[in-house]
Protein backbone atom coordinates (compact mmCIF):
# COMPACT_ATOMS: atom_id res chain seq x y z
CA UNK A 1 0.00 0.00 0.00
CA UNK A 2 1.21 3.10 -0.82
CA UNK A 3 -0.28 6.24 1.00
CA UNK A 4 0.01 10.31 0.71
CA UNK A 5 -1.16 11.61 3.86
CA UNK A 6 -2.53 14.98 2.58
CA UNK A 7 -2.66 16.77 6.04
CA UNK A 8 -0.56 16.15 8.51
CA UNK A 9 1.62 18.26 11.02
CA UNK A 10 5.14 16.78 11.18
CA UNK A 11 6.57 19.92 13.17
CA UNK A 12 4.55 18.23 15.57
CA UNK A 13 5.99 15.16 15.49
CA UNK A 14 9.14 12.87 16.04
CA UNK A 15 11.46 12.02 13.78
CA UNK A 16 10.57 8.20 14.97
CA UNK A 17 6.79 9.09 13.73
CA UNK A 18 8.77 9.23 10.13
CA UNK A 19 9.81 6.29 10.51
CA UNK A 20 6.67 4.47 11.72
CA UNK A 21 5.25 5.69 8.23
CA UNK A 22 8.10 5.36 5.90
CA UNK A 23 7.47 1.57 7.53
CA UNK A 24 3.76 1.90 6.93
CA UNK A 25 4.20 3.00 3.33
CA UNK A 26 3.94 6.44 3.55
CA UNK A 27 5.74 7.94 0.71
CA UNK A 28 4.51 11.32 0.57
CA UNK A 29 2.81 14.48 2.52
CA UNK A 30 1.76 17.47 2.76
CA UNK A 31 1.80 19.26 6.19
CA UNK A 32 -0.27 22.37 5.79
CA UNK A 33 1.00 25.70 7.93
CA UNK A 34 -1.60 25.71 11.25
CA UNK A 35 -1.35 26.92 15.06
CA UNK A 36 1.14 25.61 17.27
CA UNK A 37 -0.66 25.05 20.08
CA UNK A 38 0.57 28.11 22.22
CA UNK A 39 0.22 31.44 20.45
CA UNK A 40 2.50 33.18 18.18
CA UNK A 41 3.31 36.57 19.17
CA UNK A 42 5.70 37.93 16.16
CA UNK A 43 5.68 37.76 12.27
CA UNK A 44 9.09 36.71 13.11
CA UNK A 45 8.09 33.16 14.81
CA UNK A 46 5.94 32.78 11.82
CA UNK A 47 8.81 33.21 9.40
CA UNK A 48 10.49 30.97 11.24
CA UNK A 49 8.26 28.28 11.65
CA UNK A 50 7.54 28.74 7.36
CA UNK A 51 11.45 28.18 7.18
CA UNK A 52 11.06 24.90 8.70
CA UNK A 53 8.30 23.74 6.62
CA UNK A 54 10.37 24.80 3.28
CA UNK A 55 13.74 23.44 4.44
CA UNK A 56 14.20 21.54 7.86
CA UNK A 57 11.00 19.15 7.85
CA UNK A 58 11.56 18.35 4.30
CA UNK A 59 14.70 17.23 5.43
CA UNK A 60 13.71 15.17 8.09
CA UNK A 61 11.43 13.39 5.95
CA UNK A 62 14.05 12.54 3.05
CA UNK A 63 15.87 10.39 5.65
CA UNK A 64 13.27 7.75 5.66
CA UNK A 65 12.47 8.65 1.56
CA UNK A 66 9.19 10.73 2.22
CA UNK A 67 8.86 13.66 0.30
CA UNK A 68 7.54 16.20 2.42
CA UNK A 69 5.47 19.12 0.90
CA UNK A 70 3.83 22.15 2.28
CA UNK A 71 0.81 24.70 2.05
CA UNK A 72 1.51 28.01 3.34
CA UNK A 73 -0.98 30.28 5.23
CA UNK A 74 -1.66 32.59 8.07
CA UNK A 75 -4.25 30.44 10.36
CA UNK A 76 -7.87 31.14 10.91
CA UNK A 77 -7.59 31.14 14.73
CA UNK A 78 -4.45 33.60 14.25
CA UNK A 79 -6.26 35.91 11.95
CA UNK A 80 -7.93 37.61 14.40
CA UNK A 81 -4.48 38.32 16.08
CA UNK A 82 -3.13 41.68 14.67
CA UNK A 83 0.27 40.87 15.60
CA UNK A 84 -0.20 37.69 13.39
CA UNK A 85 -2.17 39.65 9.99
CA UNK A 86 1.37 41.35 9.76
CA UNK A 87 2.23 38.21 8.05
CA UNK A 88 0.27 38.36 4.90
CA UNK A 89 1.94 40.62 3.04
CA UNK A 90 5.51 38.01 3.53
CA UNK A 91 3.05 35.12 1.95
CA UNK A 92 4.07 35.57 -1.82
CA UNK A 93 7.69 35.25 -0.98
CA UNK A 94 6.87 31.52 0.36
CA UNK A 95 4.08 30.91 -2.21
CA UNK A 96 6.75 30.64 -4.95
CA UNK A 97 8.58 28.25 -3.23
CA UNK A 98 8.99 24.78 -5.06
CA UNK A 99 8.50 22.37 -2.44
CA UNK A 100 5.07 24.98 -1.83
CA UNK A 101 1.56 23.04 -3.68
CA UNK A 102 -1.24 25.04 -1.85
CA UNK A 103 -2.23 28.00 0.47
CA UNK A 104 -3.47 26.63 3.58
CA UNK A 105 -5.07 26.11 6.11
CA UNK A 106 -7.14 29.05 5.69
CA UNK A 107 -11.23 28.70 6.53
CA UNK A 108 -12.94 29.63 9.63
CA UNK A 109 -12.31 29.29 13.38
CA UNK A 110 -15.21 31.43 15.07
CA UNK A 111 -16.10 33.29 12.13
CA UNK A 112 -15.10 37.08 12.62
CA UNK A 113 -15.12 39.75 10.26
CA UNK A 114 -11.44 39.52 10.81
CA UNK A 115 -11.39 35.65 9.65
CA UNK A 116 -13.98 36.57 6.99
CA UNK A 117 -11.02 39.14 5.38
CA UNK A 118 -8.34 36.94 5.80
CA UNK A 119 -10.18 33.81 4.32
CA UNK A 120 -11.00 36.10 0.94
CA UNK A 121 -7.64 37.75 1.23
CA UNK A 122 -5.69 34.22 1.22
CA UNK A 123 -8.19 32.54 -1.34
CA UNK A 124 -7.09 35.42 -3.82
CA UNK A 125 -3.55 34.44 -3.20
CA UNK A 126 -4.69 30.71 -3.99
CA UNK A 127 -5.61 32.06 -7.47
CA UNK A 128 -3.03 34.80 -7.80
CA UNK A 129 0.35 32.12 -7.33
CA UNK A 130 -1.98 28.99 -9.14
CA UNK A 131 -2.10 27.15 -6.22
CA UNK A 132 -4.97 24.99 -5.25
CA UNK A 133 -6.74 25.49 -1.34
CA UNK A 134 -6.70 23.64 1.90
CA UNK A 135 -9.86 24.74 3.84
CA UNK A 136 -10.16 23.78 7.37
CA UNK A 137 -13.76 23.90 8.64
CA UNK A 138 -14.39 24.55 12.39
CA UNK A 139 -15.07 22.62 15.05
CA UNK A 140 -17.70 24.38 16.53
CA UNK A 141 -21.10 25.30 14.91
CA UNK A 142 -19.26 23.01 12.56
CA UNK A 143 -22.76 22.94 9.68
CA UNK A 144 -23.39 26.53 9.20
CA UNK A 145 -19.67 27.34 9.33
CA UNK A 146 -19.26 24.69 6.41
CA UNK A 147 -22.27 26.40 4.83
CA UNK A 148 -20.25 29.71 5.06
CA UNK A 149 -17.11 28.56 4.11
CA UNK A 150 -18.50 27.24 0.89
CA UNK A 151 -20.19 30.74 0.25
CA UNK A 152 -16.82 32.37 0.42
CA UNK A 153 -15.18 29.75 -1.68
CA UNK A 154 -17.99 30.64 -4.37
CA UNK A 155 -17.62 34.36 -4.20
CA UNK A 156 -13.79 34.13 -4.45
CA UNK A 157 -13.90 32.84 -7.86
CA UNK A 158 -11.40 30.23 -7.40
CA UNK A 159 -12.29 26.80 -9.23
CA UNK A 160 -13.90 24.67 -7.61
CA UNK A 161 -11.98 21.51 -8.21
CA UNK A 162 -9.18 23.47 -6.79
CA UNK A 163 -10.02 23.93 -3.38
CA UNK A 164 -10.20 21.06 -0.67
CA UNK A 165 -12.85 21.71 2.28
CA UNK A 166 -11.00 19.57 5.07
CA UNK A 167 -12.35 17.93 8.27
CA UNK A 168 -15.84 16.77 7.15
CA UNK A 169 -18.08 14.02 8.64
CA UNK A 170 -21.49 12.49 8.30
CA UNK A 171 -23.29 15.59 8.69
CA UNK A 172 -21.05 18.11 6.96
CA UNK A 173 -20.17 15.76 3.09
CA UNK A 174 -23.44 16.23 2.42
CA UNK A 175 -23.12 20.11 2.11
CA UNK A 176 -19.90 19.58 0.08
CA UNK A 177 -21.03 17.14 -1.98
CA UNK A 178 -22.02 18.29 -5.68
CA UNK A 179 -20.13 21.42 -5.30
CA UNK A 180 -17.09 20.49 -7.28
CA UNK A 181 -14.53 21.00 -4.66
CA UNK A 182 -13.08 17.70 -3.34
CA UNK A 183 -13.96 16.96 0.23
CA UNK A 184 -11.49 16.21 3.07
CA UNK A 185 -11.48 13.84 6.37
CA UNK A 186 -9.12 13.66 9.27
CA UNK A 187 -9.00 10.69 11.43
CA UNK A 188 -8.28 10.70 14.58
CA UNK A 189 -8.20 7.99 17.22
CA UNK A 190 -11.36 9.80 19.24
CA UNK A 191 -12.98 12.56 17.96
CA UNK A 192 -13.75 13.51 13.79
CA UNK A 193 -13.34 10.77 11.85
CA UNK A 194 -13.14 6.48 12.73
CA UNK A 195 -11.82 3.95 10.05
CA UNK A 196 -15.11 2.42 9.90
CA UNK A 197 -16.80 5.57 9.82
CA UNK A 198 -14.80 6.86 6.90
CA UNK A 199 -15.41 3.70 4.67
CA UNK A 200 -19.03 3.93 5.37
CA UNK A 201 -18.78 7.13 3.68
CA UNK A 202 -16.70 6.31 0.65
CA UNK A 203 -19.45 3.53 0.14
CA UNK A 204 -22.34 6.05 0.24
CA UNK A 205 -20.21 8.77 -1.72
CA UNK A 206 -17.83 7.32 -3.52
CA UNK A 207 -14.27 7.28 -4.49
CA UNK A 208 -14.10 10.62 -6.57
CA UNK A 209 -12.27 13.93 -5.07
CA UNK A 210 -12.01 12.22 -1.34
CA UNK A 211 -9.04 12.79 0.28
CA UNK A 212 -8.41 11.02 3.58
CA UNK A 213 -6.05 11.92 6.18
CA UNK A 214 -4.48 11.18 9.61
CA UNK A 215 -4.14 15.41 10.40
CA UNK A 216 -1.87 13.92 12.87
CA UNK A 217 -0.77 17.11 15.22
CA UNK A 218 0.62 18.19 18.63
CA UNK A 219 -2.85 16.47 20.15
CA UNK A 220 -4.14 13.14 20.66
CA UNK A 221 -3.15 11.35 17.91
CA UNK A 222 -1.73 9.13 15.11
CA UNK A 223 -0.08 9.08 11.86
CA UNK A 224 -1.06 5.80 10.93
CA UNK A 225 -5.02 6.12 10.94
CA UNK A 226 -4.10 6.69 6.65
CA UNK A 227 -2.92 2.78 6.97
CA UNK A 228 -5.95 1.73 8.98
CA UNK A 229 -8.28 3.38 6.88
CA UNK A 230 -6.66 1.56 3.71
CA UNK A 231 -6.95 -1.45 5.70
CA UNK A 232 -10.66 -1.61 6.90
CA UNK A 233 -11.44 -0.21 3.25
CA UNK A 234 -9.99 -3.99 2.14
CA UNK A 235 -11.87 -5.70 5.09
CA UNK A 236 -14.90 -4.11 3.98
CA UNK A 237 -15.00 -5.64 0.11
CA UNK A 238 -12.62 -2.52 -1.50
CA UNK A 239 -10.12 -3.51 -3.67
CA UNK A 240 -6.65 -2.58 -3.79
CA UNK A 241 -7.14 -0.75 -6.44
CA UNK A 242 -9.41 1.38 -4.89
CA UNK A 243 -7.16 2.06 -2.16
CA UNK A 244 -4.54 3.36 -4.12
CA UNK A 245 -7.37 5.80 -5.78
CA UNK A 246 -8.06 7.28 -2.51
CA UNK A 247 -4.86 7.39 -0.01
CA UNK A 248 -2.26 7.61 -3.46
CA UNK A 249 -3.97 8.83 -6.68
CA UNK A 250 -6.54 11.30 -5.40
CA UNK A 251 -3.51 13.64 -3.14
CA UNK A 252 -1.60 13.15 -6.29
CA UNK A 253 -4.07 14.47 -8.53
CA UNK A 254 -5.54 17.47 -5.89
CA UNK A 255 -2.20 18.75 -5.30
CA UNK A 256 -0.73 18.04 -9.09
CA UNK A 257 -2.57 21.24 -9.60
CA UNK A 258 0.20 23.16 -8.36
CA UNK A 259 2.23 22.36 -11.18
CA UNK A 260 5.03 21.77 -7.97
CA UNK A 261 4.63 18.10 -7.10
CA UNK A 262 7.42 16.93 -7.15
CA UNK A 263 7.46 12.69 -6.72
CA UNK A 264 10.76 12.14 -8.51
CA UNK A 265 12.67 11.87 -5.47
CA UNK A 266 11.15 9.76 -2.95
CA UNK A 267 13.24 7.81 -1.54
CA UNK A 268 16.58 9.74 -2.28
CA UNK A 269 17.99 10.77 0.75
CA UNK A 270 20.44 13.87 1.72
CA UNK A 271 23.08 13.79 4.05
CA UNK A 272 23.12 16.71 6.02
CA UNK A 273 20.93 19.81 5.81
CA UNK A 274 22.73 23.20 5.91
CA UNK A 275 25.46 20.87 7.67
CA UNK A 276 23.52 19.68 10.24
CA UNK A 277 22.46 16.05 10.61
CA UNK A 278 19.63 14.63 12.30
CA UNK A 279 21.77 11.72 13.58
CA UNK A 280 23.21 13.16 16.48
CA UNK A 281 20.11 15.00 17.62
CA UNK A 282 20.15 18.31 19.18
CA UNK A 283 23.10 19.76 17.24
CA UNK B 1 23.07 38.72 -21.32
CA UNK B 2 22.20 37.11 -24.46
CA UNK B 3 24.15 33.73 -23.78
CA UNK B 4 22.59 33.44 -20.15
CA UNK B 5 19.03 33.96 -21.90
CA UNK B 6 20.33 30.88 -23.93
CA UNK B 7 20.97 28.94 -21.08
CA UNK B 8 17.88 29.46 -19.65
CA UNK B 9 15.15 26.71 -19.68
CA UNK B 10 12.27 29.31 -20.22
CA UNK B 11 13.16 32.57 -21.43
CA UNK B 12 9.83 33.86 -21.81
CA UNK B 13 9.47 33.97 -18.28
CA UNK B 14 12.78 34.74 -17.72
CA UNK B 15 12.36 38.12 -19.75
CA UNK B 16 9.06 38.68 -18.22
CA UNK B 17 10.42 38.40 -14.53
CA UNK B 18 13.26 40.97 -15.39
CA UNK B 19 10.77 43.47 -16.97
CA UNK B 20 8.32 42.85 -14.22
CA UNK B 21 11.14 43.80 -11.39
CA UNK B 22 12.48 46.76 -13.61
CA UNK B 23 8.41 48.06 -13.59
CA UNK B 24 7.71 47.07 -9.97
CA UNK B 25 10.63 46.25 -8.10
CA UNK B 26 8.10 44.46 -5.03
CA UNK B 27 7.41 41.70 -7.27
CA UNK B 28 11.00 40.32 -6.81
CA UNK B 29 10.11 38.53 -3.65
CA UNK B 30 7.37 36.42 -5.43
CA UNK B 31 9.52 35.75 -8.70
CA UNK B 32 13.18 34.86 -6.83
CA UNK B 33 12.29 31.79 -5.34
CA UNK B 34 10.60 30.38 -8.41
CA UNK B 35 13.72 30.95 -10.42
CA UNK B 36 15.33 27.40 -10.05
CA UNK B 37 11.97 26.04 -11.04
CA UNK B 38 11.82 28.19 -14.15
CA UNK B 39 15.20 28.61 -15.38
CA UNK B 40 16.77 25.27 -14.46
CA UNK B 41 19.31 24.35 -12.02
CA UNK B 42 22.03 23.40 -14.82
CA UNK B 43 25.65 24.26 -14.62
CA UNK B 44 27.07 27.39 -16.40
CA UNK B 45 29.81 29.01 -16.63
CA UNK B 46 33.02 27.92 -13.80
CA UNK B 47 31.55 27.52 -10.56
CA UNK B 48 27.71 29.39 -11.15
CA UNK B 49 24.78 27.32 -12.22
CA UNK B 50 22.17 28.84 -14.21
CA UNK B 51 19.65 29.90 -11.21
CA UNK B 52 22.64 31.78 -9.96
CA UNK B 53 23.16 33.68 -12.51
CA UNK B 54 19.76 34.32 -13.54
CA UNK B 55 18.81 35.63 -9.70
CA UNK B 56 21.88 37.75 -10.23
CA UNK B 57 19.96 39.43 -13.21
CA UNK B 58 16.95 39.58 -11.67
CA UNK B 59 18.80 41.41 -8.63
CA UNK B 60 21.13 43.52 -10.87
CA UNK B 61 17.66 44.59 -12.57
CA UNK B 62 16.05 46.29 -9.58
CA UNK B 63 15.44 49.70 -9.82
CA UNK B 64 16.18 50.57 -6.50
CA UNK B 65 18.86 52.53 -4.17
CA UNK B 66 20.25 53.23 -1.31
CA UNK B 67 18.42 51.87 1.65
CA UNK B 68 15.48 50.67 -0.30
CA UNK B 69 17.37 48.31 -2.25
CA UNK B 70 19.76 47.52 1.22
CA UNK B 71 16.00 46.58 2.48
CA UNK B 72 14.78 44.44 -0.53
CA UNK B 73 18.47 42.31 -1.01
CA UNK B 74 18.49 41.39 2.90
CA UNK B 75 14.40 40.47 2.72
CA UNK B 76 15.40 37.92 -0.11
CA UNK B 77 18.23 37.33 1.79
CA UNK B 78 15.93 36.25 5.40
CA UNK B 79 13.66 34.82 3.11
CA UNK B 80 15.43 32.34 1.08
CA UNK B 81 16.48 28.79 0.98
CA UNK B 82 20.03 27.91 0.83
CA UNK B 83 20.27 27.98 -3.08
CA UNK B 84 18.01 32.06 -2.92
CA UNK B 85 21.09 33.05 -0.19
CA UNK B 86 24.09 32.09 -2.21
CA UNK B 87 22.39 34.28 -5.41
CA UNK B 88 21.97 37.41 -3.02
CA UNK B 89 25.71 36.60 -1.90
CA UNK B 90 27.04 36.25 -5.24
CA UNK B 91 24.94 39.42 -6.39
CA UNK B 92 26.52 41.75 -3.74
CA UNK B 93 29.55 43.15 -5.21
CA UNK B 94 27.68 43.93 -8.38
CA UNK B 95 25.21 45.82 -6.22
CA UNK B 96 25.01 49.67 -5.26
CA UNK B 97 25.27 48.64 -1.51
CA UNK B 98 28.14 50.27 -0.27
CA UNK B 99 28.78 48.24 2.96
CA UNK B 100 24.90 48.29 4.01
CA UNK B 101 24.83 44.24 3.22
CA UNK B 102 27.72 43.27 5.35
CA UNK B 103 25.57 41.28 8.09
CA UNK B 104 24.58 38.72 5.44
CA UNK B 105 28.27 38.04 4.89
CA UNK B 106 28.43 37.37 8.69
CA UNK B 107 25.05 35.55 8.93
CA UNK B 108 26.62 33.04 6.12
CA UNK B 109 30.05 32.34 7.80
CA UNK B 110 28.28 31.44 10.66
CA UNK B 111 26.25 29.00 8.82
CA UNK B 112 27.47 24.96 8.38
CA UNK B 113 26.74 25.56 4.77
CA UNK B 114 30.00 25.44 2.93
CA UNK B 115 28.30 26.57 -0.80
CA UNK B 116 26.88 29.85 1.90
CA UNK B 117 30.30 30.24 3.66
CA UNK B 118 32.31 29.77 0.16
CA UNK B 119 29.89 32.17 -2.12
CA UNK B 120 30.08 34.67 1.19
CA UNK B 121 34.10 35.17 0.82
CA UNK B 122 33.84 36.80 -2.67
CA UNK B 123 35.09 40.60 -3.38
CA UNK B 124 32.35 41.51 -1.30
CA UNK B 125 34.14 40.01 1.45
CA UNK B 126 36.34 43.15 2.05
CA UNK B 127 33.57 44.75 3.77
CA UNK B 128 34.55 42.28 6.90
CA UNK B 129 36.61 43.34 9.33
CA UNK B 130 39.74 41.68 9.38
CA UNK B 131 39.07 39.63 12.54
CA UNK B 132 36.00 38.53 11.31
CA UNK B 133 37.25 37.69 8.12
CA UNK B 134 40.89 36.08 9.51
CA UNK B 135 37.95 33.51 11.09
CA UNK B 136 36.29 32.92 8.21
CA UNK B 137 39.19 31.67 6.63
CA UNK B 138 40.01 29.58 9.13
CA UNK B 139 36.36 28.12 9.07
CA UNK B 140 37.17 27.76 5.38
CA UNK B 141 39.99 25.11 6.26
CA UNK B 142 37.82 23.15 8.94
CA UNK B 143 35.44 22.65 6.61
CA UNK B 144 37.13 21.38 3.81
CA UNK B 145 36.23 24.27 1.62
CA UNK B 146 38.99 25.20 -1.02
CA UNK B 147 40.91 28.34 -0.14
CA UNK B 148 40.29 29.48 -4.15
CA UNK B 149 36.88 30.57 -3.20
CA UNK B 150 38.29 33.74 -1.11
CA UNK B 151 38.39 36.29 -3.27
CA UNK B 152 41.88 38.56 -2.91
CA UNK B 153 43.49 35.94 -0.15
CA UNK B 154 46.91 36.26 -0.99
CA UNK B 155 46.82 40.43 -0.34
CA UNK B 156 44.82 40.36 2.41
CA UNK B 157 46.72 37.35 4.27
CA UNK B 158 49.12 39.25 7.06
CA UNK B 159 50.75 37.98 10.19
CA UNK B 160 47.58 37.26 12.43
CA UNK B 161 46.77 34.69 10.08
CA UNK B 162 49.72 33.14 9.45
CA UNK B 163 49.86 32.90 13.24
CA UNK B 164 46.03 31.55 13.75
CA UNK B 165 47.56 29.00 10.73
CA UNK B 166 50.53 27.79 12.26
CA UNK B 167 48.47 27.39 15.64
CA UNK B 168 45.64 24.84 13.73
CA UNK B 169 48.87 23.09 11.97
CA UNK B 170 50.40 22.75 15.51
CA UNK B 171 47.39 21.45 16.67
CA UNK B 172 46.66 18.58 14.08
CA UNK B 173 50.21 17.42 14.34
CA UNK B 174 49.53 16.95 17.85
CA UNK B 175 46.52 15.09 16.77
CA UNK B 176 47.94 13.12 14.03
CA UNK B 177 45.60 14.76 11.40
CA UNK B 178 46.86 16.92 8.54
CA UNK B 179 45.95 19.96 6.98
CA UNK B 180 44.61 20.58 3.63
CA UNK B 181 47.09 20.73 0.99
CA UNK B 182 46.13 24.66 -0.02
CA UNK B 183 46.21 26.04 3.89
CA UNK B 184 49.74 24.54 3.92
CA UNK B 185 50.67 26.26 1.31
CA UNK B 186 49.66 29.36 2.29
CA UNK B 187 50.87 29.19 5.10
CA UNK B 188 54.16 28.75 4.05
CA UNK B 189 54.01 31.08 1.35
CA UNK B 190 53.00 33.62 4.56
ZN1 LIG C 1 -4.53 20.71 10.38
Amino acid sequence: MRIFDPHIHMSSRTTDDYERMAAAGVRALVEPAFWLGQPRTSVGSYTDYFDSLVGWEPFRASQFGIRHHCAIALNPKEANDPRCREVLPVLPRYLAKDGVVAVGEVGYDSMTPEEDEVFAAQLALAVGYDLPALVHTPHRDKRRGTERTLDVVKESGIEPGRVVVDHLNEVTIGLVAGTGCWAGFSIYPDTKMSPPRMVAILREYGLDRMLVNSAADWGRSDPLLTLRTGQAMLAAGFTEDDVDKVLWRNPVEFYGQSGKLDLSTVDSVEPTFEGNSILRGGG
Amino acid sequence: MTELRDAVSDPAWFDAALNRVAEEPGAIGGLFPAVSRRCGRAPWRAGWTVDDAARVALLTALPLRGKELVDEVTALYRYGDAAEKRAVLRALDRLDLGDGCVELVRDAIRTNDPRLVAAALGPYARHLDDAYWRQAVLKCVFMDIPLSVVDGLSERADAELRRMLAGLAEERTAAGRTMPADAVALLEAL
